[in-house]
């Protein structure tokens, strides 16, 4: 199997630029606050009922906010790039429920083992960031080329 | 002030993951699309991310206050269990599937995103299915 690089797509420039800006976010949020920017963790917390109106719900909430308001925030500034989702609402719904279910059971996601994990070189993170993209990778290979 | 930041760094975050393109879910299965046309930009992202954060880590690991002087909040837990591979490799199925992960999924549904908001809302059945009822069926502490 030859490995084929699709230029036309490959954004290096605004993919590093988008990136940076993760890792500042993220270390903002350690430097000021001592948290992690896990983004499913996050989430879990503030939908738990009994969570609601606590101390720990509170900047968990202005955080999701933030990140919510940037979706809404961006088109003021510059045009949304443009965003193509090929799955059907069932496959959606499917894909919704094993990530919301996955990230819990494996204590995090692309965010808060991909990126915050693997900055602190936490050999957790490695092994669920090396499962999770093992097994997208397979993923991938099954509905695309496998048919 | 601390809240303004907090604020702050959940919109960079997210104007972060817009700017890279991470909320185009084509994105996301182009990069994981070995066999075919492979989109490396998911690397660059990620390159990026951590080459900030590692300092970050790096700078706050000697010490044990945040810059408000308050205690930080690290996971502690270094066991590599059973749950933490099975889980992650039932996320990254589902990530492929749709091209959605948690963050650029709801900076999606910022953006009036309709599929990014049914996304949602299955991963937030799957998570309440995975808080409340995986983990007292199996009597799991988390």
């Amino acid at each position: 199997m030859q490995l084929t690089i699709d230029w036309l797509h490959f954004t290096p420039g605004s993919a590093l630029t988008g990136g940076l800006m993760l890792g500042l976010g993220a270390s903002m949020l350690l430097l000021f606050s001592g948290k992690i920017a896990g983004i499913s963790g996050i989430l879990a917390y503030v939908i738990k009922p009994s969570h609601l109106f606590s101390q720990d719900a509170a900047w968990r909430a202005l955080f999701l906010i933030g990140l919510i308001s940037a979706g809404t925030i961006y088109p003021f500034i510059a045009d949304l790039p443009p965003a193509s989702i090929a799955a059907s609402n069932p496959t959606l719904m499917m894909a919704g429920l094993l990530v919301g279910f996955g990230s819990r059971m494996g204590s995090g996601c692309t965010s808060g083992h991909g990126i915050c994990g693997l900055s602190r070189l936490s050999l957790r993170s490695l092994v669920a960031t090396v499962s999770f993209m093992a097994a997208g990778f397979v993923t991938t290979y099954l509905t695309l080329h496998a048919s | 002030m601390k809240n303004t930041i907090t604020f702050l760094a959940g919109l960079i975050f997210g104007l972060g993951l817009i700017v890279s393109g991470m909320t185009n879910p084509a994105n996301i299965i182009g990069f994981l699309d070995i066999a075919g046309n492979w989109n490396p930009s998911l690397v660059l992202v990620m390159v990026g991310g951590i080459s900030i954060a590692f300092f970050a880590f790096r700078y706050m690991a000697n010490k044990k206050l945040t810059l408000f002087k308050e205690p930080l909040h690290l996971p502690g837990t270094t066991h590599l269990s059973k749950e933490l591979i099975i889980g992650s490799l039932l996320f990254g199925a589902g990530w492929a599937l749709a091209g959605f992960c948690p963050g650029p999924a709801l900076v999606a549904l910022g953006a009036g995103s309709k599929q990014a908001g049914i996304f949602v809302l299955a991963m937030l059945v799957g998570m309440y299915g995975h808080d409340i009822f995986y983990t007292r069926l199996f009597n799991k502490a988390h």
